[in-house]
């Protein structure tokens, strides 16, 4: 998961003037955790919807941020075999990737 | 856009339409949302993409008035009806009901489409009672264009010839055909030219249908009759399943295209082909409504969006998901990818109720899943991401591709899917 960016600052305004920009937007943390929950919920038709696995699938819901980046790295070079993760895991950029693994490991593990 | 009404439609269309209205009641579903609505999405048909989208905008819209329209008392699927039709899955296993989505607060109405007014943003159903929207999701799916096949209406509606492309009566009557066919009798399909729904699925079938008969009817055969030049996905895979699983038994011809339908005789434009039991896989446009609603744009058969948003090229506040859509580049028709038009279509409705900019980098992925024996299975995948410059989703570089090989292993992976995909899809 990246950082929260900063709230664009501007010299002249005010700090109520910039809490007021803040309400009238959704905030950066909000965007970046919407655009997660976008990204992992292109894995949810083989790992469940939010990572909650059903069968044979495996289950990515409460699996650490590092050990899911870990994962997709070894699938992308082949390190790690398999049938269809090494074409879909190279479909991603690193930083799309953390994004879905941090969206995954604060799943809780079950429903 | 102008309004669309009913009278629109072609006669057959409404056929048989409109019987459940005794028993509809809107007020359906209770589970309240938290909160004051943000809005009212009415979404019409339930198949992956429609569901999809009634289900994504609960999840994450929380406080969204979400109405589901659709026609049939249940969703049946049509990834795996290859199996039924093979007989190595029963109707039950590929059929679910609307019990999910109802549980997570979508009002659910089997009902049918009569009018809609887009000026008004209302949708009138047969039977007379009207949903107000603000934002209307239309996933229509596919219909068969008969007239490119002179016969082939008047031979599926006598029964005589089957298309089994829309799953449900159809996949069991073709499963009854070749039950009831004679030993050492001949079952020939016909491939319309692509663009169609699910590009391998026709090549499963025919996988599906040889698996019966090498252990039912070992002297049958499987004529598979393709309008196009080439298998159409996974074309090594599959020459390979039909030589190493089927030979002698399925025999391929490309560049066939159907003329003619009389009875089970089928005329092509080299050759007569008289066969036991016929199917015939219709070419195809976007679904009736959204030819009704003006939403076809592309080449008078698909309808363009904003790959953004979904939303119609030519009617704003109506979003199109789906096999109606006119495909992104390298974007086939498929359930799956129903599914991730609708999450785009779900997370830009939300972000546009709530008056936000919606998201310009979306992600969509496509698996597919093929059955070439009973239990052995494989796939191609793609990822497709959004290009700002081209407006359009275009596959990821180096991503995506096919099996080695059908494998057991990933016969397991494709039940997987359905599983996963179902629950997803319907709240399961």
């Amino acid at each position: 998961m990246t950082l929260p960016r900063q709230p664009h600052q501007r010299g002249l305004l005010t700090a109520a003037a910039t809490l007021l920009l803040l309400l009238a937007q959704p905030s950066a943390h909000a965007q970046d955790a919407a655009l997660a929950r976008n990204l992992a919920a292109t894995c949810a038709n083989c790992h469940g919807t939010q990572g909650h696995a059903r069968g044979d699938m495996k289950v990515l819901a409460g699996l650490s941020a590092e050990r899911i980046v870990a994962a997709v790295s070894d699938y992308r070079n082949g390190t790690l075999p398999s049938t269809i993760m090494q074409q879909i895991a190279k479909g991603y950029t690193d930083e799309q990737v953390r994004m879905i693994a941090g969206y995954f490991a604060a799943q809780p593990p079950k429903q | 856009m102008g309004s669309y009404t009913a009278s629109s439609l072609k006669r057959r269309d409404l056929a048989g339409l409109g019987l459940a209205w005794g028993a509809l009641s809107l007020a359906g579903c209770a589970a309240a949302p938290s909160g004051p609505s943000i809005g009212r999405v009415v979404v019409v048909g339930g198949g992956y993409g429609g569901a999809s989208a009634a289900r994504y905008l609960r999840l994450w819209g929380g406080n969204v008035d979400v109405t589901l329209v659709e026609r049939n008392p249940d969703f049946v699927s049509c990834p795996m009806s290859n199996l039924v039709i093979g007989g190595h899955r029963q109707m039950a296993e590929i059929t679910m009901g609307y019990g999910g989505l109802k549980a997570v607060g979508v009002k659910v109405v089997q009902g049918e489409v009569a009018a809609v007014d887009a000026a008004g943003r209302k949708v009138r159903l047969l039977g007379g009672a009207e949903l107000s929207y603000d934002r209307l999701v239309v996933s229509p799916g596919i219909d068969f264009m008969f007239e490119q096949v002179v016969g082939l209406e008047a031979a599926v509606a006598s029964g005589a010839v089957t298309h089994a492309w829309k799953a449900g009566p159809q996949t069991l009557a073709l499963r009854r055909q070749l039950e009831a066919m004679p030993e050492g009798g001949v079952f020939a399909m016909s491939i319309p030219k692509a663009p169609y729904r699910c590009p391998p699925g026709p090549y499963e079938r025919a996988c599906m249908v040889a698996s019966y008969f090498k252990a039912s009817k070992p002297k049958a055969k499987v004529l598979v009759l393709d309008a196009n030049p080439e298998i159409q996905s996974k074309k090594a895979l599959f020459e390979r399943a039909f030589k190493q699983h089927y030979d002698g038994m399925v025999e391929y011809r490309t560049n066939a295209e159907l003329k003619e339908v009389s009875g089970r005789l089928a005329r092509f434009e080299f050759e007569d082909v008289r066969a036991d039991v016929l199917n015939v896989i219709p070419p195809q446009r976007a679904g009736e409504l959204a030819r009704g609603m003006g939403l076809v744009t592309v080449n008078n058969r698909w309808a363009g969006v904003n790959w953004l948003t979904m939303e119609s090229g030519a009617a704003p506040g109506v979003h199109v998901l789906g096999d109606a859509t006119f495909a992104a580049p390298l974007m086939p028709k498929s359930g799956h990818l129903a599914n991730q038009h609708a999450k785009v279509a779900a997370a830009a409705i939300i972000q546009l109720l709530r008056g936000e900019d919606v998201n310009s980098a979306p992600m969509m992925m496509n698996t597919c899943y093929s059955f070439v024996t009973a239990n052995e299975a494989m796939h191609v995948s793609s990822v497709h991401r959004y290009d700002p410059t081209e407006k359009t989703f275009k596959t990821v570089p180096g991503s995506g591709g096919v099996s080695v090989a059908a494998s057991q292993l990933e016969g397991r992976y494709a039940l997987g899917w359905a599983e996963n995909i179902w629950a997803d899809t319907l709240a399961l």
